[in-house]
């Protein structure tokens, strides 16, 4: 009475065989990582010393460590952020508390899209007309991260105003039901609420800027600097081009430090990450509704 | 409508043709109605006869609602208060509970002091009179004296509402509208809310939108019944519900046949 019939039969098999190929799709998504993480640590594992990441480059850059480069990605980082970061979550809060749906509005939306579209080879270009022509900066660490910044800009953006989104609407309407002005209900309720969001989305931008080399270019990295930058105005070196530069453009570098190289970049990206995951959970964790 | 006139010295609010629409038909058409000092006014009636849009309209939260259109006249106080432009001042003295009780995401204590604190009440044994005497006020005191400082919105729905409430009150509001507080509350607690409106009453006026209605016939002093958009009909509520109407749609309605 309840045998299967063939339908059921060829129903379960088709099942089971859409099941196995959409999963061994999300499996292969672990391959590139695995390799790249592999070969970068078999090939640069042995590479990578505190003497590496503290002393600068010898003998034309084929020998000695990397920590002007090092010092340089941080600090292009950090200046980045500090422009990106308030810019882009004061234009994420007026988007998403204030804007009302108007023309103005849309057209402010079409504009982030179509930023976070452009290529950073033109964010480069870009960055050489305004920053380091225009406003005279010169080739310098503040023309390098305000270029960094606005290519930054429209991701910053869109996590904030996911973030402030994702605060349930009756929470806003029971503050403003109280008399409490936009303000005062986007510090103490939409805010406080939405930090973590906020927050992951910044790290996540972190490694993201670590990892760009167009944009920095033409703009303030250096291909080599015998010293350490003093200020905003300096050139620096960093390390995605110092990458790119022994990998390209200097003959006899040893094999083993382009990965090297890579390797302390793909960990500061990871790090930063997982950073961004385990503050997320840990956010999660405390979620109140 | 004569009724207004020959008390309108204690009339609290008073609504002159109030129309609403949201961009089409108007979901409610030209209101008359006033609400005195010191009583509980009931508005019953089906679902879509427009009664939650209309208290929508009395604290001016149409404004966050881009397409909804609002004409005519509310006096608060004697002073139009659809031309007013502190809103927030207007605001806090409108206390209003929604039919689902939204404790905001912090603790119970702060959920209560959040309004005196938007007041700019900092000293601390102020506000904790001032949490105290809401929740006592609300019901709620007994059950949550001690875990202040859990999160509002743990508790359970019908604790939520009461918190509600006691937020409500805690700007220390002339009127209080309810919106069909009891949808999410058991009955058990629904009671001892209705308890709280009716000493309240004695110090604040309240507006009481219900589905329920002998809730209204419990509670109300006078009471209105919409439909459609329309006010139908204003009484004394001992009147509707004795058969002494005027309009027998809401007779017809109090006593079930439809609706």
């Amino acid at each position: 009475m309840f045998t299967a019939s063939d339908l059921n039969l060829r129903n379960r098999k088709t099942e089971k065989l859409f099941r196995i190929l959409f999963m061994l799709m999300s499996v292969l998504l672990i391959l590139p990582v695995l390799t790249i993480l592999g070969t970068l640590i078999y090939k640069g594992g042995s590479v990578v010393t505190i003497d590496f990441l503290f002393t600068n480059p010898t003998d034309g850059m084929t020998a000695g460590g990397i920590f002007p480069a090092l010092l340089g990605t941080i600090w292009l980082v950090a200046v980045a952020l500090l422009f990106s970061v308030p810019l882009g979550v004061a234009a994420a809060v007026y988007l998403s508390e204030y804007a009302k749906d108007s023309w103005f509005t849309r057209l402010i939306n079409l504009c982030i899209i179509n930023l976070a579209g452009v290529p950073s080879i033109v964010h480069a270009l870009f960055g050489v007309g305004a920053f380091v022509l225009f406003f005279r900066f010169g080739t310098s660490i503040l023309a390098a991260s305000l270029t960094l910044g606005i290519m930054t800009l429209p991701v910053v953006i869109v996590a904030t105003r996911e973030s402030l989104q994702a605060v349930p609407f009756a929470f806003r309407e029971a503050c403003w039901n109280m008399g409490a002005t936009r303000w005062q209900t986007i510090r103490r309720v939409v805010l406080p609420n939405s930090i973590s969001g906020i927050l992951t989305g910044i790290i996540l931008e972190v490694s993201r800027t670590a990892g760009e080399t167009a944009p920095i270019m033409f703009t303030g990295a250096a291909f080599f600097l015998p010293f350490l930058p003093q200020g905003l105005f300096d050139q620096t070196m960093a390390l995605s081009l110092h990458l790119f530069v022994i990998s390209t453009q200097v003959p006899g570098v040893p094999e083993g430090i382009p990965y090297g190289v890579a390797l302390v970049l793909i960990s500061m990206v990871l790090l930063m990450n997982s950073v961004s995951i385990g503050f997320r959970i840990y956010l999660r964790g405390k979620k109140k509704w | 409508m004569n009724g207004i006139d020959s008390k309108k010295a204690s009339a609290k609010l008073e609504v002159r043709d109030l129309t609403i629409d949201y961009g089409q038909a108007p979901i409610l058409s030209e209101v008359n109605l006033a609400v005195y000092e010191h009583e509980i006014f009931g508005i019953i009636g089906p679902a879509n006869s427009g009664k939650t849009s209309f208290l929508k309209a009395l604290n001016r939260m149409d404004m966050f609602t881009p397409s909804m259109n609002v004409r005519g006249e509310v006096f608060f106080n004697g002073r139009n208060l659809r031309k007013w432009t502190n809103v927030y001042n207007l605001r806090k003295r409108i206390g209003v509970v929604f039919p689902l009780p939204v404790g905001l995401p912090m603790t119970v204590y702060d959920n209560v002091s959040l309004a005196p604190r938007l007041a700019r009440i900092k000293n601390k044994a102020e506000l904790d009179i001032i949490v105290e005497r809401c929740l006592r006020r609300a019901a709620l005191w007994d059950e949550v004296k001690d875990r202040l400082n859990s999160l509002g919105s743990l508790l359970s729905g019908g604790q939520q509402q009461r918190l509600t409430i006691a937020r409500a009150l805690s700007q220390d509001p002339e009127l209080l509208m309810l919106d069909e507080f009891s949808i999410a509350v058991d009955p058990v607690t629904t009671m001892r809310i209705e308890d709280v409106l009716k000493e309240l009453k004695s110090e604040i006026t309240i507006i009481l939108v219900t589905n329920l209605v002998q809730q209204a016939r419990r509670l109300a002093d006078r009471t209105a019944f919409f439909l459609t958009g329309q006010c139908v009909e204003i009484g004394e509520t001992e009147d509707l519900f004795n058969g002494k109407v005027k309009d027998e749609r809401t007779s017809d309605y109090i006593e079930g046949r439809f609706g």
